[in-house]
């Protein structure tokens, strides 16, 4: 973008320093994620440039060490429960809360959003506590459920949010055609909500994929997930394998949220709403 | 007049099946708000029974604690009658001895020893030695058999102790977290200097999460202002820039700091290339080469680039909405840039300002993994206690009454928040 013509010298140099001030910070907010990225192929055990040769070592250990292996495949089993379990309680709750004269309906949401709110240390000390209680620490149950109460906010509020700007008059004019309620919801409303619940269900996947602090109270060594492997790692001596997975994550996360982005246009778009 | 001549003879409206219309009008709603009800029963059931409950369960231990009362129940009656001057009575002492010597047999004596521990210091080993040597005492006086165990018993204030926590539920723990305690006759006052931390914690949370908040918004509202001026085809590459970050997760970013912030990592190297090292020698802020990794420089830095989206995207979603027209009439009236970018740009934002800001110090109050591994000991945050008293102290009131504390404060500002924003339109990306 040019300078108009008409700035003062004045303006132009405002210009100019508020373009470099942006562009610094803009590299200060990229730099730490690309900074780290070429270190998982250096050949050496250490963290510093100009590094001595490559190796995609870093990259055997992270997907053929059982350990890592162990931790993947368990992060995975347990967000993609936390996701089935999120998504359905979430959706059914925000198809609830829609309807009209819903009685105390700040205060439902406000309990129903409470576990985003609630600082992690506190969720993950008491739920650690009253699990013990309940024989559910050290468990993949406990976890899964865990999990599942901080990710439901997520789902509650994209799906609230498509329904927010969804026509109900829709919904009757698929029954004032003689579709029974459960059609009309198949045919009318599902596809129509599909790509917030599906970003909500994103959402909740990668809230419980990322989550670490309440695997820390609330999982054993038997439910070891990736960030509880790469946290338990860095504490004492960071191995090489954590800037491999650290990539690894980086490019994984990037991409469901792309498709968040996507979805999020594409109902856009389906509502008629104007990006 | 068709309306007159549909109504039946007795004036009122029915419906198809002869039920008044009002009726049935009032069922339907009824049986509709039943069914809303239905929808949203099971998540609500499975928040509280399985978020809330543990939670206020576990908060509950800031003032309920029953080691004592539980474990000394005649000691702590007998000693209802003591004034508090003087050493109790006979009568104490041998309600001591016995209750003692159950908690020896249930192996109890241990839990009475960490409780009184928390307010005098080094007591615990001499009531586990008490314990030991109670057994032996097989008839009174108790009173001098006692002490010969240990001096200890002879203080007024142990028994002053004692008699505070006979109630199950004590002030103690929330009093500690403002540095208070209940002297010996119930009054309060200051513990000693040497005690005195959790003001500090306290403190140093608020400092650090004040501290990011100003820098994420010096650094954010430019961008902000930038992103949201600048045609939407580079903007949306420059969002990027921002979004890349955000989406990242948060281990990942405070593990990429962690490695960074190595001594003689990349950001030491990065500091001695660009000559950053040299200046601060220079200027005397650092002797010799930069010594980052367990900083408070570190614990900011790292939160700062964590917390920016959260500050800069309410602001740019907020300056979306400024007509440029606002700045072009302001200049037309004769005002300069920088005057009419203060009284009439600068106004319009305080919106989204107040937003990403408030959001950003409500997220930092809570923060636990990045001070804990980017920061040294004396960085650590509120969360950060609550986490070393039960991994490494296992006290459950104190990790209570911290929690009670973080919070109340973290209510407090999401009920503004919500009344500012709205919780639910709150961005997630």
């Amino acid at each position: 973008m040019a300078v108009p013509s008409y700035f003062t010298t004045g303006e132009k140099i405002a210009h100019y320093s508020l373009r470099v001030f942006v562009m610094l910070v803009l590299l200060f907010l990229i730099s730490p994620i690309i900074a780290v990225m070429p270190l998982s192929f250096n050949s050496e055990s250490f963290f510093t440039y100009p590094m001595p040769g490559y190796s995609l070592k870093w990259y055997e250990d992270f997907f053929f060490n059982d350990r890592w292996t162990g931790a993947l495949r368990m992060s995975f089993f347990i967000a993609i429960c936390t996701t089935i379990l999120a998504t359905f309680l979430g959706t059914l709750a925000a198809l609830g809360l829609a309807r009209t004269n819903f009685p105390a309906k700040s205060t439902i949401m406000a309990i129903l959003i409470s576990p985003m709110i609630v600082p992690v240390i506190i969720s993950a000390v008491g739920m650690f506590k009253f699990y013990a209680q309940l024989d559910l620490a050290s468990t993949l149950l406990g976890v899964i459920l865990a999990h599942t109460a901080l990710a439901t906010p997520f789902v509650v509020i994209t799906v609230t949010a498509t329904l927010s700007a969804f026509d109900k008059t829709l919904m009757r004019a698929g029954a004032s055609c003689g579709a029974p309620p459960h059609t009309v919801f198949f045919k009318v409303v599902m596809p129509l909500i599909l790509p917030g619940m599906i970003s909500g269900a994103l959402f909740a996947f990668v809230t419980s994929f990322d989550e670490v602090v309440v695997v820390l109270f609330l999982a054993s060594p038997e439910q070891r997930t990736l960030p509880l492997q790469m946290f338990s790692g860095i504490r004492e001596m960071i191995s090489p394998t954590i800037t491999a997975a650290a990539t690894v994550l980086v490019l994984f996360s990037t991409a469901l949220l792309v498709t968040v982005e996507l979805l999020r246009r594409r109902s856009e778009k389906l509502r008629g709403v104007q990006a | 007049m068709a309306m007159a001549q549909a109504l039946p003879s007795d004036g009122v409206m029915r419906a198809a099946d002869g039920t008044p219309l009002k009726v049935a009008l009032a069922r339907a709603e009824r049986r509709e708000r039943l069914k809303a009800l239905g929808l949203v029963l099971p998540l609500f059931a499975f928040i509280v029974l399985s978020f809330l409950v543990p939670i206020f369960v576990m908060l509950y231990n800031a003032v309920y604690d029953p080691d004592v009362a539980e474990n000394l129940p005649t000691t702590v009656v007998a000693l209802q009658q003591w004034d508090g001057k003087d050493l109790p009575s006979e009568e104490v002492f041998a309600a001591f001895a016995a209750d003692m010597k159950k908690a020896q047999e249930s192996k109890m004596v241990a839990l009475i020893g960490k409780r009184l521990n928390y307010e005098i210091s080094g007591i615990r080993s001499k009531v586990i030695a008490t314990g030991r040597k109670v057994g032996a005492i097989e008839a009174g006086p108790y009173k001098d058999a006692v002490i010969a165990i240990d001096k200890i018993w002879g203080e007024p204030e142990t028994w002053a102790t004692i008699k505070r926590s006979s109630s199950s539920y004590t002030p103690f723990y929330l009093l500690a977290m403002l540095d208070m305690r209940q002297g010996v006759d119930g009054s309060i006052e200051q513990v000693p200097a040497d005690r005195a931390v959790y003001i500090d914690i306290l403190k140093r949370t608020l400092g650090i999460s004040l501290l990011v908040t100003f820098c994420t918004l010096i650094l954010g509202y430019p961008v902000a202002y930038m992103l949201a001026t600048t045609p939407q085809k580079t903007a949306s590459i420059l969002m990027i820039f921002v979004l890349l970050p955000f989406w990242t997760s948060l281990l990942v970013r405070t593990t990429a700091w962690m490695i960074l912030m190595q001594d003689g990592g990349v950001f030491a190297q990065f500091m001695n290339v660009t000559g950053i090292t040299w200046v601060m020698n220079l200027l005397g802020v650092m002797d010799g080469p930069p010594e980052l990794f367990k900083t408070r420089f570190a614990t900011v830095v790292a939160m700062t680039h964590i917390q920016l989206p959260f500050t800069l995207l309410p602001i740019y979603s907020v300056m979306k909405t400024i007509s440029p027209t606002y700045m072009r009439a302001a200049k037309s009236l004769g005002g300069t840039p920088f005057y009419s970018f203060i009284r009439v740009y600068m106004p319009q934002t305080l919106p989204g300002v107040a937003a990403g800001c408030l959001l950003t110090f409500i997220l930092c109050l809570g923060y636990y993994i990045t001070p804990a591994l980017v920061g040294g000991p004396t960085d650590q945050m509120v969360s950060g206690y609550i986490a070393s008293a039960i991994n490494t102290e296992n006290n459950w009131g104190k990790a209570s009454a911290l929690g009670v504390i973080l919070l109340i404060a973290t209510l407090i500002l999401y009920y503004v928040y919500n009344k500012l924003v709205g919780i639910d339109r709150m961005k997630l990306g």
